[in-house]
């Protein structure tokens, strides 16, 4: 158990009056930006960033995976009390969730939420306690055509498991690995796309372009619908966190089986939003009384609330592992990685072991905190709502010009998150996903050095992704995930039965 | 066990109707966007062609792997047009309407206009003046109440950033005034 004892190392990393003050702002922080409309998970750790700049890596990965807990946890307040998810991951909260505060039973409805949300993160953590030092370990052998091989697994699998039309993924991918490639190319040192502009010298910077993309953007977005909304307040009593954490072993199935699903599809670029509506239709499609579901139950709380933390959390293994996101919000504290200096990839665990157990460490502790904090404080982040948005909009556009000029004192990148604001508006209007984009954009450059790195070492020749057993596999299985859609069809059609039974439609919102 | 007595309610006085008519319709953006791509397809592929996108005795030249991404850009907006311009003959489904345009922009072009007085007149006298009149004319919120939240926020956001943690943000003559 090697694990164990670094693990315990990072709790003393930890365990500092100034960390643990930092894990509360970072969680406050989190809540709140997860309960207000218009912001989430992804904009608040992009936008609040440029506060950690000036911090050490430890402290300030604390932080931001503590904005990251936060706001997941923050997302279910609105839902329960609002019918409002804060969060697409939420929505599937709602569907019991609303009711259930409708009938008085708000506060039971949160507790179970919370609670769910800290045993789903906790399952998930425990994997990557285990899991991510095993694959780290083993990545240590990998060289750049590896590398390359499982980058273009990720790039693959979202196109072919991607919900969105093929093309549109396709689009926002090749886009972000284009822009990617801006300014100055790392292998030669040759310039190119830059048009002689001097402010395209140094690149389109990632963090501009996701402070753009998910900040600005989401603000047109709110706009644009109606902002009233009535609810319920609610404060929560021990006596209703006792009489609902008395009952959970009675919901262990249900609880594990989205855990389950969770760890699944967060490792996976399936996500959050997908985890937490199969967790809620499979645990409607094994109870007894499926009937009942839709109209209070809490078990309708607990299955989506649970799946979804996993997934979130599971999403940092592959980032931690491998170096690479495994959603949009991993691939922003990526984004911050790089800026702190660190390299991500498997070399990590070797070079940074305070950073990363701290980081895991954190995870720990950042759930506990976080339950205890938000069963505390509902009251007092349910009226925020309060506030208008008129006054929160313009502060939280303020906050992203901060945030994108700090990352390189330069005006040109608060003209370019404006742009990228337009661009990001615009796509999730017409549906052109934004994660393929995000991930695309902090990939692009590393990606095409581990191919032509190949290159250089077998001459060029293109069988080097073929060469051993390793390499071969992941590439095959690349290409076939890539073009799953099509496979899937031709297997339905010689009558290879479509999962006839067991599997939720894939396609709920 | 009822502890849900108290309501919160907040109004939304300008809200967009539901019946506003639509301005575009969301096929004529996807065909706009679908061209334009296409256009960025086609300069930077042009670029990277002539910066060098063949394969030489060391593997790809710089312009390689970016030359066939503006390909790979090229054809899925190719057919994204086709797909967008087959579809546009069935109903369309609405970009924007009226009233959300009208709002949507109520946000675009202040926020336009702060990031130009940012550039002239420094950032955080551009923060008030984005804070307090948005406040006061698109949320209808009391004068005094616009001003005040503008001012405190601002410097905090001055105390933040420019005193503790030293990150300069750009500024302008007013700042200059105060020797700072």
């Amino acid at each position: 158990m090697e694990a164990f004892g670094l693990l315990l190392h990072g709790f003393a990393v930890l365990l500092t009056w100034k960390t643990l003050v930092l894990m509360m702002v970072g969680l406050m922080l989190g809540i709140f930006v997860g309960v207000l409309p218009g912001l989430g998970g992804p904009n608040g750790v992009a936008i609040l960033l440029p506060l950690t700049f000036t911090m050490d890596p430890t402290s300030a990965i604390v932080m931001l995976s503590c904005i990251y807990w936060g706001a997941l946890f923050g997302g279910a307040i609105t839902s329960i009390l609002f019918n409002i998810p804060g969060e697409a991951w939420s929505v599937a909260t709602t569907f019991d969730g609303y009711p259930m505060a409708q009938q008085g039973r708000a506060a039971e409805a949160l507790t179970a939420a919370f609670t769910s949300s800290f045993i789903g993160s906790l399952v998930a953590v425990l994997l990557i306690t285990f899991l991510a030092p095993m694959i780290s370990s083993f990545a240590l052998k990998f060289g750049p055509p590896e590398f390359f091989a499982v980058y273009l697994l990720t790039f693959c699998s979202f196109v072919g498991l991607g919900r969105e039309a093929k093309h549109k993924t396709v689009i926002s991918m090749s886009l972000g690995l284009l822009l990617a490639g801006i300014g100055m190319d790392t292998v030669s040192g040759n310039l190119r796309m830059t048009f002689g502009s001097a402010e395209l010298l140094r690149g389109i910077n990632f963090l501009v372009a996701v402070i753009g993309l998910f900040g600005i953007s989401e603000i047109l977005l709110t706009m644009e619908e109606r902002l009233a909304l009535r609810g319920h307040a609610a404060s929560i009593s021990l006596r209703v966190v006792l009489s609902v954490w008395k009952d959970l072993p009675k919901y262990w199935v249900t609880l594990l089986r989205s855990s389950f699903i969770g760890c699944w599809l967060g490792i996976t670029p399936g996500g959050a939003i997908a985890a937490s509506f199969m967790g809620y239709n499979l645990a409607k499609r094994f109870s007894k009384d499926p009937e009942s579901f839709g109209k209070g139950r809490i078990e309708g709380v607990f299955a989506p609330e649970t799946a979804a933390h996993a997934s979130g959390t599971a999403a940092l293994l592959p980032m931690l592992a491998l170096g690479i996101p495994g959603s949009g919000t991993a691939a922003i504290l990526l984004g911050g990685l790089m800026v702190w200096g660190l390299n991500p990839g498997p070399l990590l665990f070797v070079e940074h072991k305070d950073f990363v157990w701290g980081l895991i460490a954190s995870m720990y502790l950042g759930n506990v905190v976080g339950l205890v904090l938000v069963l505390t404080t509902v009251p007092v982040f349910a009226s925020i709502l309060r506030v208008p948005f008129a006054a929160v909009a313009p502060m939280i556009v303020v906050s992203c010009a901060i945030g994108a000029y700090a990352i390189q004192n330069a005006m040109f990148d608060i003209w370019l998150m404006l742009g990228f604001g337009i661009v990001g508006y615009v796509f999730k209007k017409i549906g052109i996903p934004l994660a393929p984009f995000t991930l695309a954009l902090v990939l692009g450059n590393r990606a095409e050095d581990a191919f032509r790195l190949s290159m250089i070492g077998s001459g060029g020749n293109l069988g080097v992704f073929w060469s051993n057993g390793l390499v071969g596999s992941i590439t095959t299985l690349a290409i076939v995930l890539l073009f799953w859609p099509v496979i899937d069809g031709l297997l339905a059609r010689v009558g290879w039965g479509r999962r006839s039974k067991g599997m939720p439609p894939r396609k709920v919102n | 066990m009822s502890q849900t007595d108290i309501e919160i309610v907040v109004d939304d006085p300008t809200a967009p109707e539901d019946d506003s008519p639509s301005v575009v319709s969301s096929g004529t953006i996807e065909i706009v966007v679908c061209l334009l791509l296409l256009a960025l397809a086609v300069t930077l592929g042009y670029d990277n062609w002539r910066t060098g996108a063949s394969w030489d005795a060391t593997g790809p030249e710089p312009g390689y792997f970016p030359f066939y991404l503006s390909i790979i850009l090229g054809g899925g907006s190719l057919y994204g047009l086709v797909a967008a311009l087959v579809a546009h003959r069935k109903a369309a489904e609405i970009f924007v309407t009226r009233a959300q345009g009208r709002r949507v922009l109520a946000v675009f072009v202040p926020t336009l206009l702060f990031c130009l007085v940012t550039q002239f007149l420094g950032l955080y006298v551009a923060s008030f003046l984005l804070i307090s009149g948005f406040m006061r004319f698109v949320g209808k919120i009391a004068l005094w109440k616009s001003l005040l939240t503008a001012f405190v926020f601002t410097a905090i956001m001055f105390v933040t950033f420019d005193i503790a943690f030293d990150v300069i943000m750009p500024k302008g003559p007013l700042e200059a005034a105060f020797g700072r």
